[in-house]
């Protein structure tokens, strides 16, 4: 199963886990799994059309899966998917 | 019997070439114009003091006493041409001898009269700007590094660099660009000093509560080094001032708490072609890149959109560890001094992720986004109008009150 680093304002959605496993052979059906184990971040993470929401990046490892096949790229068990969303606290 | 010093001098010259500063005047002058293959490598062979007295346009500085030891690093080709000179011209004929017959350069050539002909011949010479000795102790630790020295605090002294907040980030950045010598360091903060603020932001302090954050900011800076100059902007940066403020700055730190104004200076930056070094904080984690406009990304192509308000806390709403805004502010002073002095790899096309909680740095790949509603454009083609929208703008700063 890979592995899915959570981000601070996703982790109450996942039980204030920093990361959790789901299965999957591509982007999106790990994203869909662990949206289906944690529904919470089903919201945050895809737009009702069922794609990724723009303003989340996911990566495979270190590289953007909008460079890549977007949510078809395939995940090896061996992967880390991080999810990121963009932050603006500077004070 | 020995020769004496005198005859020993005749006996070089009578060995080596010798060139009149007329000739170099005009073999240079070729070279303004467009060189040709002749255009000599000039070499001042005097001490260090002397050269940085005044020396020939574009001369290169090997003191005769590393000649040979450093005369490869300056030119490696045997065949190129050169053309040394000193105070008068009895060093540089010594010199000119060594180069030929112990090394083996093949075509060197001994100025005549030395700098003190070619000046009084009415040419140029070229006066290098000097540290102070009060500037030389100040920055010793600098000057004492290769990749530093007196040319790369001369850089640091005439950069300009504007901080967009006085606060968690701005705090610690400015500190460390003033002690490091940034010579210019613009200030944008309209709010005044809280002490809530007191937990991070520390270039306040107890006593200043209720003044101007810019006025504070100064006060800290000129009590560390009087050498920088502070320009202060007491406003809150918007598209109607944003041009006017980063016009003729070098390099933006980010350190703004809210997506408009991000986006903002985002499309102000690659208009202007100024890099900004980006950093953002929340609880434990910080996030930093240096976005260099047409070279790297811009922070549209890393983030197209803002994500809604429930997943955009602020550090108001949310709190942030105090030191965070200090390991992160500092990852951004490193990075506006590597720009300034063109060395090492800045994080241009990655975006850098510490986990304060893990201690962990780690990085992801930002690419450019060849659809980049500013980026993909030239500066003149991006509009004041478009400057800081995004999509659903509007809904978004509503929601954000």
């Amino acid at each position: 199963m890979a592995t899915i680093k959570i981000p601070p304002v996703l982790r109450a959605s996942v039980g204030g886990e920093k990361q959790v496993h789901a299965a999957g052979d591509n982007v999106g059906a790990v994203l869909r799994e662990l949206a289906s184990v944690h529904p919470a971040t089903e919201g945050q993470l895809f737009a009702a059309g069922g794609e990724l929401n723009r303003y989340v990046n996911v990566y495979l490892n270190d590289e953007d899966v909008r460079v890549l096949d977007g949510l078809d790229t395939a995940v090896a068990a061996s992967d880390t998917l991080v999810i990121l969303p963009a932050m603006a606290g500077g004070r | 019997m020995s020769p004496s010093s005198a005859e020993l001098l005749r006996q070089v010259k009578s060995q080596i070439d010798e060139v009149d500063p007329s000739e170099v005047h005009e073999l240079l002058g070729h070279a303004n114009g467009n060189g040709n293959g002749s255009t000599p490598v000039l070499i001042d062979v005097r001490e260090t003091d002397e050269f940085s007295t005044g020396h020939l346009p574009g001369a290169r500085h090997v003191p005769r006493g590393y000649l040979e030891s450093r005369i490869e690093g300056t030119v490696a080709d045997r065949d190129t041409p050169i053309v040394l000179y000193c105070a008068s011209g009895n060093r540089s004929a010594y010199a000119a001898r060594t180069l030929h017959d112990d090394l083996g350069y093949e075509n060197v050539r001994s100025m005549t009269g030395g700098i003190t002909l070619w000046k009084d011949r009415g040419y140029d010479v070229a006066v290098p700007r000097t540290l102070s000795s009060e500037q030389r102790e100040r920055y010793s630790r600098h000057l004492l590094m290769t990749e530093i020295g007196t040319e790369g605090q001369q850089k640091l002294l005439d950069a300009r660099v504007l901080l967009l907040g006085a606060g968690g980030l701005g705090s610690p950045t400015a500190l460390y660009l003033a002690a490091a010598g940034v010579g210019t360091l613009g200030i944008v903060d309209d709010d005044v000093v809280d002490l809530s603020n007191l937990q991070r932001q520390v270039i306040h302090t107890n006593e200043r509560i209720g003044v101007p954050k810019v006025d504070s900011a100064e006060e800290t800076i000129h009590a560390l080094n009087p050498d920088v100059e502070v320009i202060k902007y007491r406003t809150r940066i918007g598209a109607d001032n944003i041009m006017e403020i980063l016009d003729g700055y070098d390099i933006v730190v980010d350190g703004v708490d809210n997506f408009p104004t991000r986006y903002l200076l985002n499309d102000a930056s690659v208009r202007l072609r100024i890099p900004v070094v980006s950093a953002s904080i929340l609880g434990f984690d910080g996030q930093l890149s240096v976005f260099s406009p047409y070279e790297g990304p811009c922070y549209r192509c890393l983030f197209p959109q803002p994500p809604p308000a429930e997943l955009a806390p602020s550090c108001g709403a949310n709190g942030v560890l105090g030191v965070l805004p200090g390991t992160m502010g500092l990852l951004q002073a490193t990075e506006v001094v590597k720009l300034i002095l063109g060395i090492g790899e800045p994080a241009i096309g990655r975006l850098l992720l510490y986990d304060a909680l893990a201690a962990t740095l780690g990085e992801v790949k930002v690419r450019r986004d060849p659809e980049c509603p500013i980026c993909s454009r030239p500066p003149d083609a991006i509009s004041d109008e478009e400057m800081g929208v995004f999509p659903d703008y509007e809904a978004f700063c509503a929601a954000a009150g």
